[in-house]
């Protein structure tokens, strides 16, 4: 493959990285009062890419057609589906977020350039075919993703979560890598593929070692347990349009390329890493399950339930089949749903000077105060915790008949059992906000960049969402094929 | 003779080396800095190492680009800690307890 046809295929990382490097310039030229502008075209942008991206995953391409740079870089279906749930969700981070730091005159021209940085590393990310790019597309998206949550520079609470986010991202890095020098040394090659054929022939003690660590950097990424402790932290510290951004865009990223390091890495060695997955998968559910019951502030038990959500979606990779990954992919289209909703509803508590409010004790009554907002809020945790009429049961029920149909019933079996504890705390904010005496601090008007997003996020996971499951199965199905090609 | 596997100890023991100084250091936030330096730099070191012993280049271009990001990474780390000193007045690691539950 010729370098033309190679730069055809990374147009959309081309796109969003010159556009972020030409608005960095306006941001820094132009100085804040141009951010609304800057935010509008990097929104912009990020719709030019879904639309440029769109195609290929409605085709489902893959193969050697699908190739960048000798290998380097997969343009495939796969990284597509993903990309397009990374550009959606950075792009209602953008939107929700002039409303929240414009009240604090916080707003600043780099928050939209910082996130479009973020979606390059992303894109690169999910279409990693080798070590390299691997771990400068983590980087790039880390990097950026630690000045975000320090975003808030007057506030203790940015600057502490940023610190934290830092000294851990950077240690789980660290473990990442050293990992990958292992899996280098033991194979001789950083391509993917190359590693799948080197390791087919037997597993190295050196490789395994190089194995678990990857795995372990990925489990910090996407926060799963044992690895989940900066979680909670960073989620509450980071600026709420933050919380929403990292809730949400980089899970994503993160989950696609461990089912991608998974599937065609380490394609060979299933057995190997079977039993990590396994146990991060049931870990990750009964941790964030239980660790939520006593929150009192709502952005850390949002973390808690993205842990527990973690959870489910190694379920479907662990059952290292093409139906697994498709569960997957399923399941994570309807979570970044479920997470921007529920995050759009704590952008929009707030009390009458405007000011933003996180206890879930203010919630109590919500019903007879704000009952718009109320109900919308109870249909997201009901489809967060899976209860059936909504959107969020289907994506649970892929995944369970996918770890069925691989055999795993036992992990199924006590996946649905910890479920029902999850289902607790949601309820129990249901719960709050419907039979309790009303506390009415919730009074601020809210923009209606908000109102608009939360009423897409409401419809896509209420009953209406089952009218797509066809076509989104469809997709993650060949999706997910494009990821099965060597085995 | 000094074979692949003296390489690989050394540079076991330095990451060893750096994680324990992330993990048991109470006193201050820029020694975690240091640490995160040396467990990159021992990665760096069983790259190159195994980049002579494989004959093969891609584990020195790999070392470029990590060391490269290294530096990006530490910018990044000094300019978060400098606006939290700015808002806390130290760095000391036991003060980073704000956000606890």
């Amino acid at each position: 493959m010729d370098f033309a046809a190679s730069l055809s295929l990374i147009v959309p990382e081309l796109v969003l990285s010159v556009s972020s490097l030409v608005l960095l310039l306006a941001a820094a030229w132009m100085g804040d009062k141009a951010s609304q502008l800057i935010s509008t075209i990097a929104c912009v942008v990020l719709a030019v890419c879904f639309v440029l991206v769109a195609p290929s995953v409605c085709a489902g391409v893959s193969g050697p057609d699908t190739l960048a740079f000798g290998g380097q870089f997969h343009a495939d279906a796969f990284a597509g589906f993903a990309k397009l749930m990374i550009y959606a969700a950075s792009g209602a981070t953008i939107l929700v977020a002039p409303a929240f730091f414009g009240r604090i005159g916080a707003m600043r021209a780099e928050f939209p350039v910082l996130v479009l940085l973020a979606v390059v590393g992303m894109s690169v990310m999910v279409s990693a075919g080798d070590l390299i790019a691997f771990y400068i597309g983590l980087e790039l998206n880390s990097l950026a993703s630690y000045v975000l949550a320090a975003f808030l520079r007057s506030d203790t609470r940015s600057s502490e979560a940023g610190l934290k986010y830092f000294v851990l991202g950077a240690l789980a890095s660290g473990i990442l890598l050293f990992g990958m020098s292992l899996v280098y040394g033991f194979t001789g090659t950083t391509d993917f593929d190359g590693i799948h054929l080197a390791l087919s022939n037997g597993l190295p003690t050196g490789a395994m070692f190089g194995l678990v660590f990857v795995l372990a950097g990925l489990a910090f990424k996407i926060s799963a347990v044992p690895f989940h402790m900066w979680t909670p932290d960073v989620y509450e510290g980071a600026p709420t349009p933050v919380t929403t951004f990292f809730a949400s865009a980089p899970k994503v990223a993160s989950v696609a390329l461990t089912a991608r390091v998974a599937m065609e890495m380490f394609g060979s060695e299933v057995d190997a890493w079977r039993p990590i997955v396994i146990f991060a998968a049931l870990a990750s559910i009964i941790v964030g399950a239980v660790g939520a019951i006593g929150q009192s502030n709502i952005k850390r038990l949002l973390a808690y339930s993205s842990i527990n959500n973690i959870g489910f979606l190694l379920i479907g990779l662990a059952a290292a089949t093409a139906a697994g990954v498709s569960a997957m992919l399923v399941y994570l289209a309807i979570y970044v749903v479920m997470t921007v909703g529920s995050f759009v509803v704590v952008l929009m508590m707030k009390d009458e000077n405007g000011q933003q409010i996180e206890g879930i004790a203010d919630l109590a009554g919500l019903s007879r105060t704000r009952p718009v907002l109320a109900w919308c809020f109870m249909i997201q945790l009901f489809s967060l915790a899976g209860i059936p009429p909504l959107f969020g049961f289907w994506g649970k029920f892929v995944v369970f008949w996918a770890a069925v149909d691989a055999g795993l019933f036992a992990l199924a079996v006590l996946g649905i059992a910890a479920s029902v504890i999850s289902a607790f705390y949601y309820i129990k904010i249901v719960k709050i906000m419907f039979f309790d005496e009303p506390a009415d601090t919730i009074r601020g008007e809210s923009d209606w960049v908000h109102w608009a997003l939360l009423a897409i996020c409401t419809v896509l996971i209420s009953p209406f969402g089952f009218l797509l499951t066809a076509w989104l199965g469809n997709l993650a199905d060949q999706a997910a094929a494009a990821l099965f090609l060597l085995a | 003779m000094i074979g692949i596997e003296h390489y690989v100890v050394v540079s076991s023991i330095l990451f060893v080396l750096g994680v324990l100084g992330i993990f048991l250091n109470r006193k201050n936030v820029i020694i975690i800095l240091m640490a995160i330096e040396l467990i990159l730099l021992a990665v760096n070191l069983n790259l190159v190492a195994f980049s002579a012993f494989l004959h093969d280049l891609t584990g020195q271009i790999f070392a470029m680009f990590v060391l490269t990001v290294a530096a990006g990474e530490a910018a990044i780390g000094l300019a978060i800690l400098v606006s939290y000193f700015r808002s806390r007045g130290t760095i000391a690691v036991d003060s980073v307890d704000r956000l606890k539950g």
